[in-house]
């Protein structure tokens, strides 16, 4: 993959200089910001009505917060996100032609602590394969079993597709399914049920 | 919108993933990427979740060695490639009558929540779940289960069966891998591959039954019947070689009973709990408290850790 990259969707030229470099952009992203998906999650359903829309916020978080990045990587990155997400809200209110009344519970309560330290790191790593195994266990049946017989068996298309007696295409589909879900499960609601402790 | 940037994202995902990834599959995805941030965010993440996922191999390492360097392309073929014979059997404290008669052989045993490999004169492999006490006799293809659950792993040599004592049955492997295990009052022995002999150590008593792939025998002090299992029923079964329990519409009640099998923090059902209701997944074996956020969730009940107990309740 390409060393540098540059997001081009409003035509702007990148800002040939100040480009970090897309690994550094990415590794940032993926340390940092991924392992914050429960708390902007929990933020999102507090502060949107509209649940419906909350996996579209997500996704525009992130956006700004990678487009933010490519010219320096914000320092305090749970700051960065929630300030980014609150942003967010008020935009898409303001954008409304009509508000909605209650789309926001109370803006002035966007402000949660978000200064507190995370857990560290390494209790994160001893985390993982306990929460892997919560999120999978709540993937739909058949996601569950094509992502398990491929990720820990290692098995291919054509194989899984024999043991589960569909076509190829649907062990595709399965497994794209399960990819998304244990996505959601794992970052955002896995992390929960861990904080519940 | 982002539903369908997430679905691009997993589908490059799942294709990169499968191993025939080309330069221009690579090209196709830069491009993609290079689109919007947002494409970058969705693709990422889902990577990232998607490598954390490998960590879950760790459950295979749990396998024993006899399973070789032979790539695990499947977890039940793997093992039923792995030796000539495997049996696993469990004892209830039936068996230990008998053993008192027979005094012999070297004596291996394991704590609540252990597990052994013990490996015979033979290059037969006996491995030991929680709670277990074997016997195995010196340099003869013999062995008692005295308590608890074991599974074998047999050399098969048709002239001199593999035989494995336990209460006042026997099983004679006759070129096979199966699973036994017993429950007070009953021994259950399900055949994996090959074939095997369940018979009780007197005549007199229920007529020998002999077991084909899948059938499960259950032999009582008056009868041996036999029933059939599904290979996936059989795997998960043997979870706890891996380290796993794996449910499959299994009762909450029966579930917590696997629990406390393993663990001395025991789950206790409280007399309002919904003990019929059903769940599937798989576990850490020695995770009670996993266990007990998971059944909150799932279930719907309520969880009390009380130290070195955990209560569910409705």
């Amino acid at each position: 993959m390409g060393e540098t990259f540059e997001f081009n969707r409003s035509g702007k030229p990148a800002s040939a200089g100040a480009a970090m470099a897309a690994s550094d952009v990415k590794q940032w992203f993926v340390r940092e910001v991924l392992p914050l998906e429960a708390m902007l999650m929990h933020f999102l359903h507090q502060n949107w009505r509209n649940k419906a829309e909350i996996e579209d916020l997500r996704q525009d978080v992130y956006a700004q917060v990678l487009e933010a990045a490519k010219n320096e990587i914000p320092e305090k990155p749970k700051a960065f996100l929630i300030t980014t997400a609150r942003n967010l809200l008020i935009d898409r209110i303001r954008h409304n032609q009509v508000v909605p009344i209650d789309a926001v519970n109370d803006l002035d309560e966007l402000n949660i602590a978000f200064d507190q330290p995370g857990p560290d790191r390494a209790a994160i790593a001893r985390d993982v394969l306990r929460r892997l195994q919560a999120a999978i266990d709540l993937l739909p049946p058949r996601a569950r079993e094509a992502v398990l017989l491929r990720r820990v068996e290692g098995l291919s298309r054509r194989e899984i597709a024999e043991r589960m007696g569909v076509s190829e295409n649907t062990v595709s589909d399965h497994i794209t399914a399960g990819m998304r879900a244990l996505a959601d499960i794992y970052l955002g609601e896995a992390a929960e049920l861990r904080s519940g402790r | 919108m982002s539903n369908d940037i997430n679905a691009t994202a997993s589908r490059f995902l799942e294709r990169r993933d499968l191993g025939q990834w080309t330069d221009a599959d690579q090209a196709k995805l830069d491009a993609w990427l290079n689109e919007s941030a947002a494409h970058c965010a969705a693709f990422w993440r889902l990577e990232a979740v998607w490598q954390d996922a490998d960590r879950l191999s760790a459950l295979r390492s749990f396998k024993p060695q006899t399973a070789k360097s032979e790539p695990r392309r499947d977890i039940w073929p793997a093992f039923r490639r792995a030796v000539a014979a495997t049996v696993v059997i469990a004892a209830a404290g039936t068996a230990g009558a008998l053993y008192l008669l027979q005094p012999q052989g070297e004596r291996y045993a394991t704590p609540m929540g252990g597990r052994e490999v013990i490996t015979l004169f033979d290059g037969s492999q006996v491995e030991l779940n929680t709670d277990t006490q074997i016997r195995i006799a010196p340099g003869k293809r013999m062995a008692w289960v005295e308590k608890g659950e074991a599974y074998f792993q047999i050399k098969h040599d048709a002239a001199h069966p593999f035989v494995v004592q336990v209460g006042d049955h026997r099983i004679v492997d006759l070129g096979t891998k199966f699973v036994v295990r017993d429950q007070p009052g009953r021994l259950e022995v399900s055949l994996v591959e090959g074939k095997a002999r369940v018979e009780p150590l007197n005549n007199n008593a229920a007529k020998p039954a002999i077991l084909t792939p899948g059938d499960v025998a259950v032999a009582t002090a008056t009868a041996i019947s036999v029933t059939k299992k599904t290979e996936k029923h059989l795997a998960s079964e043997l979870g706890w070689r891996r380290g796993v329990l794996s449910f499959d519409y299994t009762s909450l009640a029966d579930a917590v009973a696997e629990f406390n099998r393993y663990n001395q923090k025991k789950i206790v059902l409280a007399s309002n709990a919904p003990a019929h209701l059903t769940m599937v997944g798989t576990f850490p074996i020695n995770d009670v408290e996993l266990f007990g956020r998971v059944a909150t969730l799932v279930l719907k009940v309520h969880v009390a850790n009380q130290g070195d107990k955990i209560v569910i309740s409705r």
